[in-house]
């Protein structure tokens, strides 16, 4: 169908027509099966508008929280908290292809750096650290470390593709890595594969074995074709395996490595770690900051122990080596350990004895009108603790962002329960 | 017509939503009664509406036992028929309304409780998570919104039990760029509201004095989000962030914390008291050790 399709604007593309002997542009290409101009609609006064998917987007949204409830259900999973996570960006020439536009490594580059910033906010305590692949050797871009702006810089300085792919050498470079953190860290291991060959010095199956007896958790995102080395490698240490097929496709599955996996129990060594909680620094108060050696005046944070001074938190004391960190810090990961249940689905009945005409007829978070076209109970959803009624999109945002139900949070509760026990 | 609403959606008009504290425990202890705070914060509204012709405001009532919505100025049925034209409400007689109604169904549902040993504090991690679905939907309803943000005027102490939900709310409102100032208007010092306006940029106030409260309103948290860099307004100064141990609620400079639930100790322990886990072995060593014991018990009666 393509092929016999006449080109509307026939002058425009008579350079292209030399490159292409299907007879369709470059530019055409991205329309072949997205036709992106059948979804607007207009709206009473002439306005364009989208076709309204969010019903599609909320039955998306909920199967994927049935398939974390349903995995979660029965034992309580615990999540690893404490990551250590190694990104290894594949930079050889399959890299240059420009199947993603501009091409495989600059989309590469976005969204790490957008996923970078996601699992900082995530993981305030985790570390990240950076590999490339290039002319199959692998190279340590940046070293573990907990702030976000020197991995972004490193990455965002050097982008070129060239040569082989080697597996093997980065599984060795990021085993090497990862052996040296605490045992109660978890190690993982995210590899960004475009290559479709892997050009190895030995036998990556025993590389693969040694991986799995380190405990490290290795996931690959494949932007070719699937593979089966990556396949492997991913069944037998426990990680994730997916193949993006587009760029909104590979954003939504890196973003999924950003909450803290299910832990596998067996892996990590649970320990008390020392943590400093340190005051902010007097405003006006004059010191040296350890970080970057330089007289600093006002904003900053003074180490319990040692008493250096540090700029931002959460950091590792240059001094004494104390991990440093505000209770915020802390607290942004306490909603992995107090999830929310899922809200359930409200059949609409039509019937004139519904129980929602008794509780009213607006959502309890946003007061949104709960009645759809012609003033019929439409879509929504109840939470089972607290029996309110909440619209779609209010249970979209609170079980991504919020993590509180309203409802639940607005009943007063006898002091007997305690924070811990809901 | 398009043209004319984006040039009227400039970039200092607000939506302000306000968490009005009715909680009866601790109205009973101040000088200065509700009815007179009340038309302080009414004379302030009125303020606020008249700033800007598009500025909204959403008053959410946070009570000892529920939180509900009792104010919505862009409802048309709050126009009274008198004022015929105007948007400026008349007297605020709805919000009054449902106000008295709201207070009525707080005090019903506290009854069941006892009454002593209870900490006077408020719900106020419920009225914040509402705001926030309602400024969420403000945000779904187009390019052309206000700026929100969220004022809460609070009276009672923190109640430790709210601390992980108003922290999920806090950083749910870092992410939407959503500023909580917060007027404290109690005796104590309230860590959560100090720590709510740091992180999201919003102004921490606690007056003095109640009676002079409608000029501290107008002058600090009336302007909104734009004007606000050409404002000196109050600067936070000695915000807490200093963690409390689990085990005797004290805050700590330095502690242990627990690699799997991230619970905070102030001294070494083997068991951590909140997962369970025991520290120096790892999950599936203590399942074989518990598991070896219960076999020697299982085979003991059959013997």
């Amino acid at each position: 169908m393509s092929n016999q399709r006449k080109r509307p604007n026939g002058e425009r593309e008579e350079d292209d027509e030399e490159d292409d002997a299907e007879g369709i542009g470059q530019w055409e290409r991205a329309y072949v099966d997205d036709r992106s101009w059948e979804a607007l609609q207009e709206d009473e006064s002439g306005l364009l508008r989208p076709i309204d998917t969010s019903a599609i987007y909320h039955a998306q949204y909920r199967r994927r929280l049935r398939m974390l409830s349903a995995a979660a259900a029965g034992t309580r999973i615990q999540k690893g908290l404490i990551r250590y996570l190694y990104i290894v960006i594949d930079f050889s020439r399959a890299a240059a292809e420009t199947d993603f536009r501009p091409s495989r490594m600059a989309i590469m580059a976005k969204h790490v750096e957008a996923f970078i910033r996601e699992f900082f906010d995530q993981n305030p305590l985790s570390q990240i650290g950076l590999v490339s692949i290039k002319n199959g050797i692998a190279h340590t871009l940046t070293d573990l470390g907990g702030s976000p702006e020197s991995h972004i810089q490193a990455l965002m300085g050097k982008l070129e593709a060239a040569g082989d792919s080697s597996l093997q050498n980065a599984l060795e470079l990021v085993h090497e890595h990862l052996n040296q953190i605490p045992s109660y860290g978890h190690r993982e291991v995210l590899i960004l594969y475009s290559a479709l060959s892997t050009s190895d010095p030995g036998d990556i199956m025993e590389t693969i074995q040694k991986c799995k007896k380190s405990r490290l958790r290795c996931s690959v995102i494949g932007l070719s074709a699937e593979m089966f080395i990556c396949k492997h490698l991913c069944q037998e240490t426990g990680g994730l395996y997916s193949v993006a097929v587009d760029e909104v496709h590979l954003k939504d599955l890196l973003l999924e490595h950003a909450p803290p996996p299910p832990a596998i129990a067996e892996f990590a060594i649970s320990n008390l770690i020392k943590m400093g909680f340190p005051q902010r620094a007097a405003e006006g108060s004059m010191a040296i900051c350890s970080c970057h050696k330089e007289v600093k005046i006002g904003a900053g944070y003074t180490c319990p122990r040692c008493k250096a001074r540090v700029c931002e938190l959460p950091t590792e004391c240059t001094i004494c080596g104390l991990t440093l960190v505000s209770s915020p810090h802390l607290a942004r990961s306490y909603h992995h350990l107090f999830p929310i249940a899922p809200f359930d689905e409200v059949p609409t009945l039509s019937s004139s004895n519904d129980p929602r005409r008794k509780l009213g007829k607006s959502c309890f978070g946003c007061q949104q009108s709960l009645l759809g076209a012609g003033n019929k109970p439409g879509p929504c959803v109840t939470c089972r603790k607290c029996k309110h009624y909440f619209c779609l999109d209010c249970d979209i945002y609170i079980h991504e962002s919020l993590h509180n139900c309203p409802g639940c949070e607005s009943t007063h509760r006898p002091k007997s329960v305690s924070l811990l026990e809901e | 017509m398009a043209s004319v609403a984006s040039k009227l959606y400039s970039d200092d008009v607000s939506l302000l939503v306000l968490l009005l504290d009715t909680n009866p425990l601790f109205w009973d202890t101040t000088s200065t009664t509700f009815s007179q705070f009340l038309s302080h914060v009414l004379a302030f509204l009125n303020a606020v509406l008249g700033l800007n012709q598009l500025n909204q405001v959403v008053v959410i009532a946070t009570g000892y036992s529920s939180c509900d919505y009792v104010y919505d100025s862009s409802l048309t049925s709050n126009v009274s028929s008198e004022s015929r034209g105007a948007r400026m409400p008349a007297l605020f007689g709805s919000l009054l309304e449902k106000l008295e109604d709201f207070i009525g169904r707080d005090a019903e549902l506290a009854e069941g409780d006892e009454h002593v040993d209870r900490i006077a504090s408020s719900l106020l991690s419920g009225s914040l998570s509402m705001a926030l679905c309602y400024i969420q939907r403000v945000f779904r309803s187009g390019h052309l919104h206000p700026q929100p943000r969220i004022l809460c005027l609070q009276g009672s102490p923190d109640g430790p039990e709210q601390y992980v939900a108003v922290m999920n709310s806090i950083f749910s409102a870092q992410r939407l760029m959503v500023p909580i100032d917060s007027c404290y208007i109690g005796t104590q010092n309230s860590a959560f509201l100090q720590q709510a306006s740091y992180i999201t940029g919003g102004v921490h106030h606690a007056p003095k004095q109640l009676d002079g409260l409608f000029q501290f309103l107008t002058t600090i948290f009336a302007t909104d989000l734009h004007t606000r860099g050409f404002v000196q307004l109050p600067k936070p100064v000695g915000v807490d962030f200093r963690a409390s141990c689990f085990c005797h609620k004290k805050t700590i400079d330095m502690g242990y914390v627990c690699s799997v639930c991230l619970s905070i100790f102030c001294e070494h322990h083997k068991k951590c008291s909140t997962c369970g886990s025991v520290f120096g072995q790892s999950k599936l060593d203590a399942a074989n050790a518990s598991s070896s014991v219960n076999d020697r018990k299982r085979r003991a009666p059959d013997s």
